[in-house]
């Protein structure tokens, strides 16, 4: 492991355990209270996972045409994180929508985009694991059609009603709101770094390993 | 010299069709068996429900296509023919575009039973335009099959690979099943409504020139060991 690893994780694990303690002392939300807290961790998680879709299909067009084993690994635990943080993200997205919306959920563009890109990783996923030797092109190509893909989707499910909140009411937070949701981001920034840094490493070590038996062989 | 190696691809594979016509008939039982599960599952009381059809059709469409798909490179897989037509000196998107051509008649060809049949099993009103309805159905069937022809050929070589197409082909045609049943519903309102239709067949043109594109590209690193 690099040298930054060790303190980079203790600071990690300190940042996490400031968090709830920011997020408690953020005032109530006029509107819906208590269960708008929820957004701390939604839409830090919805990032994250969004990051991971982006960098999976990159690294995997970039593995595809260049064919630079470090790439498919890279997309490889880039598309677990997706997996993580898109559970998070699902899984909170609910809690609060059957508070906010009274329903757990709705058809709408944003939430149905997000559980396509999470089936597309869950199925990238699949394919690594029960594919069986070639697999890692394979996984490549879906990689770069899920990322086509996400457009269309978000199109073809536009013209229903949309009743997520926009991304837009961010940058007008007020401090209060503010502060404790820059820090949640930046913890899951740095828990996202941490763990694809681990995730690769693990992979590269498998490669090794794997080197090494061939070179007995011969 | 790309248009012939397509058409010698299209023709091989029309040949070898011909002779037992397997996929062509287990593809169509198929695709009935489907429609009448969910004639059974929905009708109630000799009722059809509203608007169910357009669904229903498209959902035969895709599990029908996804069987086709399957059984076609399972053939080049049993003769272990796939790599001969690989090491051909041929351009490989040709080879691509040839085998997306046979999937995509064999699929306009079970949607010849399919319409009349939904139409009639579910009082729809699939006949009332006949070239909307068409330019839906072909537009649909490229976007499905351009995705799922590529899908095909790269899992030939992995292991359970029955399973793993609908696992992959499912959610990346997510787009081409709601614009193919959206288009379709709005051709069985009493008023259609032709803004509504524009719309969803711009996306599926789209979809299938993005996705034909993106095929091509990557069909070649795809399929190279």
């Amino acid at each position: 492991m690099p040298n930054w690893f060790l303190p980079a994780a203790a600071i990690c694990g300190l940042m996490f355990a400031t968090a709830p303690i920011l997020i408690a002392n953020a005032p109530y939300e006029s509107t819906m209270g208590l269960v708008q807290k929820i957004f701390y961790v939604h839409l830090p998680a919805a990032w994250m996972f969004l990051l991971g879709g982006v960098l999976c299909g990159v690294a995997s067009a970039r593995y595809l045409f260049k064919g630079d084993p470090r790439q498919d690994r890279f997309a490889w635990a880039c598309a677990e994180l997706v997996v993580l943080f898109g559970a998070l993200t699902l899984v909170t997205g609910p809690l609060w929508a059957r508070k906010a919306w009274g329903v757990w959920w709705q058809w709408d563009v944003r939430l149905t985009s997000s559980l396509m890109g999470w089936m597309v990783a869950v199925a990238y996923l699949l394919l690594r694991k029960y594919g069986g030797p070639g697999s890692d092109k394979l996984a490549a190509g879906l990689a770069l059609f899920g990322l086509a893909n996400v457009p269309f989707i978000y199109i073809s499910v536009n013209y229903w009603r949309t009743i997520h909140p926009l991304t837009t009411v961010v940058p007008t937070l007020p401090t209060s709101f503010g502060v404790p949701l820059w820090f949640s981001v930046a913890t899951f920034v740095l828990l996202f770094v941490l763990l694809l840094r681990m995730r690769v490493r693990l992979e590269e070590q498998r490669a090794r390993v794997d080197a090494l038996y061939l070179s007995m062989d011969a | 010299m790309f248009g012939q190696t397509v058409w010698l691809v299209l023709r091989k594979d029309f040949t070898i069709e011909v002779r037992s016509l397997e996929i062509a008939y287990t593809t169509l039982f198929f695709a009935i068996s489907c429609v009448l599960v969910f004639a059974f599952a929905l009708v109630q009381e000799g009722r059809a429900p509203e608007g169910g059809a357009a669904g229903i059709l498209w959902i035969a469409i895709a599990f029908a296509g996804t069987l086709a798909l399957g059984r076609t490179f399972e053939r080049e897989r049993q003769a272990e023919t796939l790599r001969a037509l690989l090491l051909a000196p041929a351009a490989r998107p040709a080879v691509y575009v040839g085998k997306l051509l046979g999937i995509v008649v064999l699929l306009l060809a079970a949607e010849l039973v399919l319409v009349p049949l939904v139409a009639l099993l579910f009082q729809a009103p699939l006949f009332a335009h006949p070239v909307w309805l068409a330019s839906i159905l072909l537009t649909g069937t490229i976007g499905f099959a351009a995705v799922g022809t590529l899908f095909a050929a790269m899992l030939v070589r992995a292991r359970s690979r029955d399973v793993l197409l609908p696992v992959l082909l499912y959610p990346i045609t997510v787009p081409v099943i709601i614009a193919g049943v959206r288009a379709t519903g709005a051709l069985l309102q009493p008023e259609v409504d032709a803004g509504v239709l524009q719309v969803w067949l711009a996306l599926l043109v789209c979809f299938d020139v993005v996705f034909v594109t993106l095929a091509l590209w990557t069909f070649e690193p795809l399929m190279t060991d």
